[in-house]
Parts: C-alpha cells; structure tokens; sequence
C-alpha cells in the first residue's frame, strides 16, 4: 500500500494518538517538574513558560500531570485490551470450531451473562471488596473486553469454516485446535485490530471514569480522570483545569476511533475496492 | 433494433472491448459466448449504462436508433426496467433477501410509475404466472423457494414491462441441468410470444446452439467470429471458434488402468442430520443418503453424478472421513474409514476442489499450501526435502518448481486448480476425491486439467472418484458412473453404456436435459453450407 492510499482518517488517528503515546513515553525519563512535589507557594499559575500549561492547586504542573497521566491511562486500558483478547479470542475460535455444540452454547451464553452488567457496577463491585487501585480498575475493564473479543473471533471464523482449504487442512488430518491456530487466527487478524483499536479507547474513556469517581489509580498516581474531579470544584475561577484532561481525553479518544476506522477501511479488501 | 457498432472500451486506461460490432432484430435470440475475461459481460453493462468508474467509450451503442451511450443517468434509469431489463447469473443474490417476491417484481412498475402499488401487485401475480410460478403466493420470501424458481422470479420482474431488450447474463451457470434446460425454454416461449429480444450471454457452447438464433463468439475484447448460429458452428471459420469447440467436447487420451482390486468399498451407507431445531425440540432427523453401497477399483475413474441437494456432498465428507456414517460401513484399502481413523491411513485419499478461490489459505505461500497434507504423515518432510517434495508435486501439475513462492492470488484459476491437485498428490495417495474440480473453469482451461488428470492416473496409478453435476465431463474422463437421487443410487453402470442406453426415468431425464452440441458439429466440411 503506498502513502497515497493509506485512508486519512488513519493518519489523522495514528498521529493524534502517536503524540500521546510520545508524551507517555518522554515522562518515564523526564517530566518538565516533578508530579509528586506540592508546592502550595505556586499555586493556580496561570500559562507561563516554565508551566506551559500552568499549575493546579496544589502546584503541580498540568503539562508534567497529563504526561503521567497518559502512562496511566494507556497502561490500563492496554492491559485491559490485553486480557480481551487474550482470553476473549481462544473462547470466540473455541465456540466457532465447536458451532452448535454445548460448548458454543455455554461459551455464548456466558458472555451474553457479562454483557448484562453493566460495567461501572462490576468495578464499583470490585473495588468495594478489593479496594480502589488501578489494578482493580484494569481488571474490571478487562472483565468487559472478554466477551466483546469473543463474539467478534466467533463471528469472524464461522465465514472461514465453511471455505474449502479449512476442508483441505481436515483432510490432511489436522485438528479443531490446529486449524483454529493456523488458517482461522491469521485471517481474523484484520478484524481484531480493527475491535482493539476501538476497545482501546474505550479502554481510556472507562480508565477515566472509574478514576473520576475515585474508584481507579489512587493518589499520588497522576490520571485524566481524577485531574478532572479535582478540577470540578474550581470549574468556574480556573476552568483550564478542567478543560485540560479533558481535551486529553477527547483528542486520545478520537484518535484512536479514527485510527480504528481507518484501519478498517485499510485492512478491509472490499472497501478498498469500493473507495 | 439493437445496432452496436465500432464499439470500444476501456477501463482507466486498460483496453476491454475493441472495436465490437454486432446487430439483432426483435424478435431474436443472440448469443455471445467467450469464456471469462473475453469481455462479453461488459458488453452488456454497455448496454444498460453500467460501466464502472474510470470507463472511457468509443463507438456506438444504438437501441432503435437512441445511441444508448449518450444518454444522461436520468435517461438511463428511465430505459433501465422498461426498455432493457436484465438477469443475472446468481439467483441467490440477485433478490433482496427480506422483501417478499411480489413486492420485488412489483417494484420495477411502482419506479417507472406504470402503476399503484395495489395494481402493480396485480400485474405481479399475472407475470408470475406468466413465467410458471402460479402456485406460488406473492408473500413469499426468495429463501422459501429453490434456485430454480428464483431465477422464473428474476425473469418476471425483467419482463414485467414488457422490454424490448431482455439481457441473460449466464442465466443458468448455476443452476441443475433440469432446472437448466427449463428455464431456458422459458426464456424461448418468451421471446416467441412477446417479440422481445434476448442477448444471451454464456460461455458454454452447447446453450447457445440449442437457443441462439444467431451468435458472436468474443476473445479478449473483440468478436473473432460471428453470423448464423448453425452456420457459425457448422463451418468454424476461426481458429478460436475450432479451439472453443474442441475443448467443450474434449475428451482426454486414457489408458486402460482398472485392476480387480477394491480400493475404496461402501456397504449400505446411512447419512442422517438432526432435524431442524423447533423451539427447544429438534425435529425429525433428515436422511440425506439412504443405503449407498458401491466399490471403486483400484485405477478407476469413477463418477458420481446427482443434482443439488441429492446427498452427494453428505456422502463425500463421510468417505473423506470426517463426518460419521450413522449406519453401514466405509472401507478404504480393507481399513474403516471413520472421522477417528489413523492419519497415515488418511494419506492415501486427498480431496481437490470446486472453487479455485476458496480452497487455499489466502496468508500462505504454495509451498506453505502444498505440503499442509504432510502433517499426515508420521515422518514429515522438513526444509530441504520439503522443499524438493512440494518442487517434485508442481513438476507433476505442470508447474515451475519457482511457484513455490508466490501466493495464490498470483496465479490464474486454472493454475489454481493445479495447485490444489499439486497438493492433493504431495502425500502420494492412491484415490483422488475431484469435487466438481473441473466445473468451475473455462472450457479450454478444463480441457487442459482433463488432460492433466488423465496423464497422472497413468503415470501415478491414481485411482478418482469424480463428483459432478457436469454429464459431459463425467463422460469425458470416467469408466463407470453411479447416478444418485434423493440419497440413493439410481443407476450405475459403464460410464458408455449409461449414457447411450440410460435405464432408470431419472438418469433419461437428466440426458434429455442436458445441452448438446448437435452431431453435425465439428466437421468442417458440413452439408449445412
């Protein structure tokens, strides 16, 4: 695929969210303060060149928060993503092998049982027993990404079942695992990425809400989402405070939906033909 | 009343038609035969104002005088439904899945506003009835009825304003030979009656012959021949025409290789299926084969010939071993052949199939693809030796042993086919399962991998087992024949002897369906001169 034909809503996605992967990645090594030293006497700056984006109420610079606030953010809902597919696929393909059977029916059902909680009430659940943490939080994200992997392997294999070189590779002997792992994996693959993408974002917006009401990382640990509760206070003397992790959370949402569906179009053969 | 004339397109740059002429009356029946890629499809989007994007035209198309390709996409849309209609090769697609069949011929009335929905019903039932499908409602849906009656639904809403120009785009490719034959008498009665003309677009030769009142044979965008149906055929004054026509009839050069041996042996073989879910209940159980019992010798070719939905496709599975027989047994080489066999023993019978397309991963290079069936083996092959197995399995297709590294959508259709086989040869089977394997290509393209099968039985031994509905390849390429209805065997017998003196009703109908080239055909100097 050359440049040309690579969808703009895949570059526009990809650089928006590249940037914020950047920043995550910069604040490992440095941040341009320290995110854990109040300092009351800087207090509420406003834009300045040695806080570009100013401080919150405690003196913290925004810019350094956001920036450790992306690791937060990206950690969670990646590992979140992680044990979707993780454990969501191998149960899509399993169910998708067995078509029909008590397996399938169980594996279905069962996701269809998650599906009917609603996520922040399994998190408020969790974190009631275990305590808020941003462990617990990805824990219940990853919870709701099983079933969403799942349904989308099962009904990206079944197409794939049906066509012959899955009869040939039964005819040279393989089994049910075999062929799931070598002809029904790789030609998923397009379909999965697409989904991760977008549970990614959802990932993010989750991570931020679960923080916003106190049940994801706790403090110290910088997240867009506790940035905001913060903020909620002082809405009206220092609104940038609000409008900052919020921005954060938008454009990282956005960027990584328009990535989502570029990629989309990109991996999809049929769409390109039709653009 | 159809005049095309120095008709060239092509297609964002690509040339596809070149300087194409051709004419027909009303009232007349027009083949163009060419086997894929010969352009003959986009002709006939030409006419219907069709054409892709990027297309760029010369020439003239003109339907009673209006050059069809001047017109605006208005005009177009007005002309489209009224004035030309079309069908389509695909039945199971060409109708919308969740409107009922009345309300879909209704349709072309409603947008060229002859008529009000309730009238438009009406003209709906007439022509349903029309075209044999009384004793059908119009609230049914396209999945209610078989493909057959699909396809009379597809030409009642061509017909329904009555075109002047009907356009069948391989109307019947996909349908049984009975169901063939049927709807294109339908089709004749039609244009008898109506004074409508048909562009009849195909690639089998011996459609043509028995509808056409006059035909063009195309070749890569231009018609190398053209006139009088019977004259056409009788005299093949172009070397493609003579090529064509070898290739439709083509029957391969075998040796005698039938040894007394049974290689593969069925007795009284039971297929059933779970009857379709009620609710929580499951219903009846469906016998798709009912008591097969018959044995493949070793070196024969034998052909297994049935309709859809006659069971066939059930049986196979069940003598490749992976669906279980519910009553009788299989045996393959004195071993039972069960979904828990031993997989050596599964090395000695290998499957090609229908679709070129489907039939290999589309992530895996040929080499990959070729030496998949390996995993049969207890000692496989590994790097080197793999590499000079899978090399020695294209020699044997007449590939290049360098095609090992490409991936299949580099190659060709029948190239594909070769592969498949490539594949089923890699483990040195003793019996080949050829489902439909030839159906799906072009006639010359056929030919050739008749050939090649035919080569490979002599030198390798190799013993098949031919499923197909195709009566002239069954003909062309086995020794004896089984035909199966409705899950049994009907007949059986020397492949000859079937088909010169069929014995059950069934298989009589079957032959009386199936198009024929006339007899005259094929040498040159004919009386029809």
């Amino acid at each position: 695929m050359t440049l040309r034909s690579v969808p703009p809503a895949l570059l526009i996605g990809a650089a928006l969210s590249s940037v914020f992967v950047l920043l995550a990645l910069i604040s490992f090594a440095w941040t341009p303060h320290p995110v854990d030293g109040v300092t009351i006497a800087n207090r509420l700056q406003p834009f300045s060149p040695t806080h570009p984006l100013g401080t919150d109420q405690l003196g913290r610079d925004i810019l350094s928060m956001l920036m450790v606030g992306a690791q937060t953010s990206i950690a969670v809902a990646l590992i979140a993503v992680g044990i979707g597919v993780a454990l969501g696929v191998p149960l899509g393909l399993a169910a998708a092998a067995n078509r029909g059977s008590l397996l399938d029916e169980v594996i279905m059902r069962g996701n269809d049982l998650i599906f009917a909680f609603p996520s922040l009430v399994i998190a408020i659940l969790i974190t009631a027993r275990y305590g808020p943490s941003a462990t617990n939080a990805i824990l219940a994200i990853g919870i709701f990404n099983i079933p969403v992997f799942a349904r989308v392997a099962r009904g990206g294999a079944l197409p794939i079942w049906t066509l012959d070189y899955i009869l040939a590779a039964r005819t040279a002997g393989k089994g049910k695992i075999r062929i799931s792992a070598e002809h029904i994996f790789p030609n998923i693959t397009n379909l999965l990425i697409v989904q991760a993408t977008i549970q990614f974002s959802l990932g993010i917006l989750a991570e931020a809400a679960l923080s916003y009401v106190g049940l994801g990382a706790q403090p110290p640990i910088p997240s867009w989402g506790r940035m905001l509760a913060e903020a909620q206070t002082m809405i009206y003397t220092h609104p940038m405070l609000a409008v900052l992790p919020g921005l954060a959370i938008v454009l990282m949402v956005l960027g990584l939906n328009l990535m989502g569906d570029g990629l989309r179009d990109a991996l999809d053969p049929r769409l390109r033909r039709a653009r | 009343m159809i005049d095309i004339r120095n008709l060239s397109l092509s297609i964002h740059g690509t040339p596809i038609l070149r300087d194409l002429s051709l004419g027909f009356s009303a009232g007349e029946i027009f083949g163009l035969v060419g086997e894929s890629g010969s352009g003959k499809s986009m002709t006939a989007m030409a006419l219907m104002g069709l054409l892709p994007r990027g297309t760029r035209t010369q020439g003239q198309a003109r339907l009673d005088g209006t050059d069809l390709l001047t017109l605006t996409e208005a005009q177009l849309c007005a002309l489209r439904g009224n004035d030309i209609a079309m069908i389509f090769q695909e039945p199971m697609t060409a109708l919308n899945p969740v409107q009922t069949i009345g309300d879909q011929v209704a349709e072309t009335l409603t947008i060229h506003g002859r008529a009000h929905r309730a009238e438009a019903l009406k003209i709906a039932r007439d022509r349903l009835d029309r075209v044999g499908l009384s004793h059908i409602a119009l609230d049914r849906y396209p999945h209610e009825l078989s493909g057959g009656q699909r396809q009379r639904v597809c030409i009642a809403a061509a017909i329904a304003l009555h075109p002047r120009l009907l356009i069948a785009d391989e109307p019947t490719t996909a349908l049984d030979v009975t169901t063939q034959a049927q709807i294109l008498d339908l089709l004749k009665e039609l244009v008898a009656e109506d004074g409508m003309s048909l562009l009849l677009i195909t690639h089998d030769l011996a459609v043509v012959a028995d509808m056409a009142d006059r035909i063009a044979v195309m070749k890569q965008g231009e018609i190398v021949e053209s006139g009088q149906t019977a004259t056409v055929l009788a005299k093949q004054n172009h070397p493609y025409t003579r090529a064509l026509f070898a290739a439709s009839s083509h029957s391969p050069d075998r040796s005698e290789t039938t040894t007394p041996t049974p290689l593969l042996s069925l007795r009284d073989v039971h297929r059933y299926y779970p009857g379709e879910r009620q609710g929580f209940r499951r219903g009846p159980p469906v016998q798709a084969v009912r008591g097969v019992s018959f044995d493949l010798f070793t070196g024969e070719s034998l052909g297994l010939v049935g309709e859809s939905g006659c069971g066939k496709s059930t049986l196979t599975r069940a003598i490749l071993g992976l669906e279980p027989v519910q009553e009788g047994q299989i045996q393959l080489i004195g071993h039972p052949v069960t979904p828990a066999m031993p997989r050596a023993e599964r090395a000695n019978m290998q499957i090609v199939f229908q679709d070129p397309y489907g039939s290999f991963n589309p992530r895996w290079r040929v080499e990959h693809v070729v030496a998949e069936p390996f995993h049969l083996l207890d000692r496989r092959p590994e790097g080197a030796e793999r590499r000079a197995r899978v090399a020695e399995a294209l020699t044997a297709v007449r590939l290049s042993p360098d095609d090992m590294e490409k991936y299949p959508h580099e190659f060709s259709g029948g190239q594909r086919q070769r592969i498949a086989i490539a594949r089923a040869l890699i483990t040195r089977p003793k019996l080949l399962v050829l489902d439909e394997a030839v159906s799906a290509l072009d006639v010359s393209v056929r030919a050739s991998i008749l050939d090649l099968l035919a080569d490979l039985q002599g030198e390798l031994g190799l013993s098949y087992l031919f499923i197909s509905h195709d009566l002239t390849v069954m003909r062309a390429i086995t020794d004896r024949v089984l035909v199966m209805q409705a899950g049994q065997i009907v007949e059986e017998g020397a492949t000859e002897a079937v088909f010169t003196n069929p014995r059950h009703p069934y298989t009589r109908q079957l032959l009386a369906a199936a198009p024929r080239l006339p007899d005259t055909i094929g040498t040159r100097d004919d009386a029809l001169v």
